[in-house]
C-alpha cells in the first residue's frame, strides 16, 4: 500500500500521465499558448480528476458493473459543467480563450482513466488523492509547456512583457512557431525524453 | 436477476437525479455573476472599438463619461423616442437578438437582400456616440453576420465624417481558431483604421479581398486584407460589414446624419 504522500506525488515524474501514460494531449496542445490558460487548465483538471475519483470511489460498491461507465461520465459530466460555470462566472475573459477545451475535459483521458484504474478499487480519500496528484502531474507538463511558449512564443509570461519585442521597440524576435499546437508536440517529446533518462525504467522495451 | 435489474435502475436515476441538481443550482446561482460579465465585456469591447481603453480603468466609469448611446429606427435614421421603450429595447441591455426575434422590434430579410445570411433583423438598432469636448467624436455602430461556422458579433467605428473607419472590434465569434479566429488579431484589426467605408460621393466603397492590399492601387483606402487561410470567415466580415453599412443597415441613419453635417456647416 502506497503512502498518502506517494499517492499524491508519484504522478508528477514517477508515473505522469501525460509523459509516461500519454493521456491528455489532445489538452496539452491546445491550451499551453499562454500561461493563463495553462494554468486555468491544470486546475480546472485537477480538481475535476480529484472530486471526480472521490465521488466514484465513494459509490464504487453500488455501481453496477454493466453501467459503470455511464455512472462515471455522468459524474465527470456534471464537474466539467460546474467548473466550466464558475470559470465563466470568475474568470471571463479566460473562459473566452479556452472555450470549448473546458467542456472537453470531460473526454480528457485522464478523469475517465483515473476514474476506471483506481477509484474503483481503492478508499475515497486515497482516491481523491490520486486524482489531485495526476492533476499534479498534467498541471506540471502544462506549466512546463506554457512556460517556454509564451516566453519563447510572444515574449512574455502571464501577459507580463519579459524579453521585449522587435514590434515593440526590444530587441527579441518572436518565434511564431512557439504559438502553434505542434511547437507543444516538440516540447512533450523533450520532457519525455529528460524524464526517461533520468529514470530509465519508464523506457519501453521493444 | 431481477434485483440487480432493479438495483441498476435506481442507481442510475438517482445518480442522474444528483448530477442534474447540482448542473442545475449552478447555473442558476452563477447565471447573474455571468451576465454582469457578459455585459462588461460588452462595454469594454465598445471601449476597446473607440480607442479610449486603457487596461485596468474602470470600464463603468469610462462608459459614463465618454459614451452617449442612442436607439435609432434603421428605416428612417431617426432617434427613438424613451418613450417606446420596452424590455428588449432600452439603453441598459438592448439584446440585438431578442430585438430581431421579436414581432414588434425584428422583421425578416428578404432572402435576395440576406447578404449578412441572418435571416431576420431588428428594426431598430443601439449605437454608441463617443463624446468629445466638440460634440461627437465617433460612431460605434454593433454589427454582425455569419463566418464559416459562427455568427460573428462586432462593433465598428465611424469617424464623425461619417466616412473614415477608426476601428473595428470582433467580441463574439466561434470561427476557426487560428484561422478564421485571427478577426480577434489586433494587428489584422488595426488595418481597417484609416480605411474609407464610403466616397466622396456616398457610395459604400469598402471590401475586405481575398489577397493583400495593393498600395499602388487607387482602391487601397476601401481595401482590407483578407485572412489567409479563411476565405469563408473573410467573405463573411465583407458581407457583414457591407450588409449593416450598407442601405439595409446603417444606411438611412448616414444620410440623415450627413444632411445634419452639412446643415451645419
Amino acid at each position: 500500500m502506497k503512502t498518502y504522500k506517494e499517492i499524491i506525488l508519484d504522478p508528477i515524474f514517477n508515473d505522469n500521465p501525460i509523459a509516461l501514460q500519454i493521456l491528455g494531449i489532445c489538452s496539452a496542445l491546445a491550451v499551453t499558448s499562454k500561461m493563463e490558460t495553462a494554468v486555468v487548465m491544470a486546475l480546472s483538471v485537477t480538481l475535476v480528476t480529484g472530486f471526480s475519483n472521490f465521488f466514484v470511489s465513494l459509490i464504487r460498491k453500488l455501481i453496477p458493473s454493466s453501467i459503470r461507465i455511464l455512472v462515471e461520465m455522468t459524474i465527470i459530466a456534471s464537474l466539467v459543467i460546474i467548473a466550466d460555470q464558475l470559470i465563466k462566472a470568475y474568470a471571463y475573459n479566460i473562459s473566452k480563450e479556452l472555450s470549448v477545451y473546458v467542456g472537453l475535459i470531460i473526454t480528457n483521458c485522464i478523469v475517465m482513466g483515473r476514474a476506471e484504474a483506481y477509484a474503483l478499487k481503492n478508499p475515497p480519500v486515497a482516491s481523491f488523492l490520486d486524482g489531485i496528484g495526476n492533476g499534479f502531474g498534467y498541471a506540471f507538463i502544462l506549466i512546463v509547456v506554457g512556460f517556454i511558449r509564451e516566453l519563447f512564443g510572444s515574449g512574455k509570461l502571464f501577459g507580463i512583457s519579459i524579453l521585449p519585442l522587435v514590434n515593440d521597440g526590444g530587441w527579441y524576435t518572436s518565434n511564431g512557431l512557439f504559438l502553434m499546437p505542434p511547437s507543444a508536440f516538440f516540447l512533450i517529446g523533450l520532457i519525455i525524453w529528460m524524464i526517461r533518462t533520468f529514470k530509465p525504467e519508464q523506457v519501453e522495451e521493444d | 436477476m431481477s434485483s440487480s435489474f432493479k438495483h441498476t435502475l435506481l442507481v442510475a436515476f438517482s445518480i442522474c437525479f444528483v448530477a442534474s441538481i447540482l448542473v442545475s443550482t449552478a447555473a442558476v446561482v452563477l447565471k447573474p455573476v455571468q451576465e454582469y460579465n457578459k455585459k462588461l465585456d460588452l462595454l469594454k469591447n465598445i471601449l476597446i472599438v473607440g480607442d479610449i481603453y486603457k487596461d485596468g480603468a474602470d470600464i463603468n466609469k469610462i462608459y459614463k463619461e465618454k459614451i452617449s448611446p442612442e436607439i435609432i429606427d434603421l428605416k428612417t435614421g431617426n432617434i427613438v423616442s424613451k418613450d417606446k421603450y420596452d424590455k428588449i429595447v432600452n439603453l441598459n441591455d438592448f439584446d440585438i437578438l431578442k430585438a430581431a426575434n421579436s414581432n414588434t422590434w425584428g422583421e425578416r430579410i428578404p432572402a435576395d437582400k440576406d447578404i449578412a445570411k441572418i435571416k431576420r433583423m431588428p428594426k431598430v438598432m443601439i449605437v454608441y456616440r463617443v463624446m468629445g469636448k466638440e460634440g461627437v467624436e465617433q460612431y460605434i455602430l454593433p454589427i454582425y453576420g455569419k463566418g464559416l461556422w459562427s455568427t460573428m458579433f462586432a462593433f465598428i467605428s465611424l469617424d464623425k465624417d461619417l466616412h473614415t473607419i477608426k476601428g473595428i472590434s470582433f467580441y463574439d465569434q466561434g470561427e476557426t481558431p487560428g484561422l478564421g479566429g485571427e478577426v480577434e488579431n489586433p494587428r489584422w484589426k488595426k488595418i481597417w483604421v484609416g480605411k474609407q467605408a464610403y466616397d466622396l460621393k456616398g457610395n459604400l466603397k469598402i471590401r475586405v479581398i481575398k489577397r493583400k492590399v495593393d498600395r499602388n492601387s487607387p482602391n487601397a483606402k476601401y481595401e482590407v486584407d483578407g485572412l489567409s487561410g479563411a476565405t469563408l470567415t473573410t467573405r463573411g466580415v465583407n458581407n457583414l460589414v457591407r450588409f449593416w453599412l450598407g442601405d439595409d443597415g446603417y444606411g438611412a441613419f448616414i444620410k440623415k446624419l450627413h444632411g445634419e453635417v452639412n446643415e451645419n456647416l
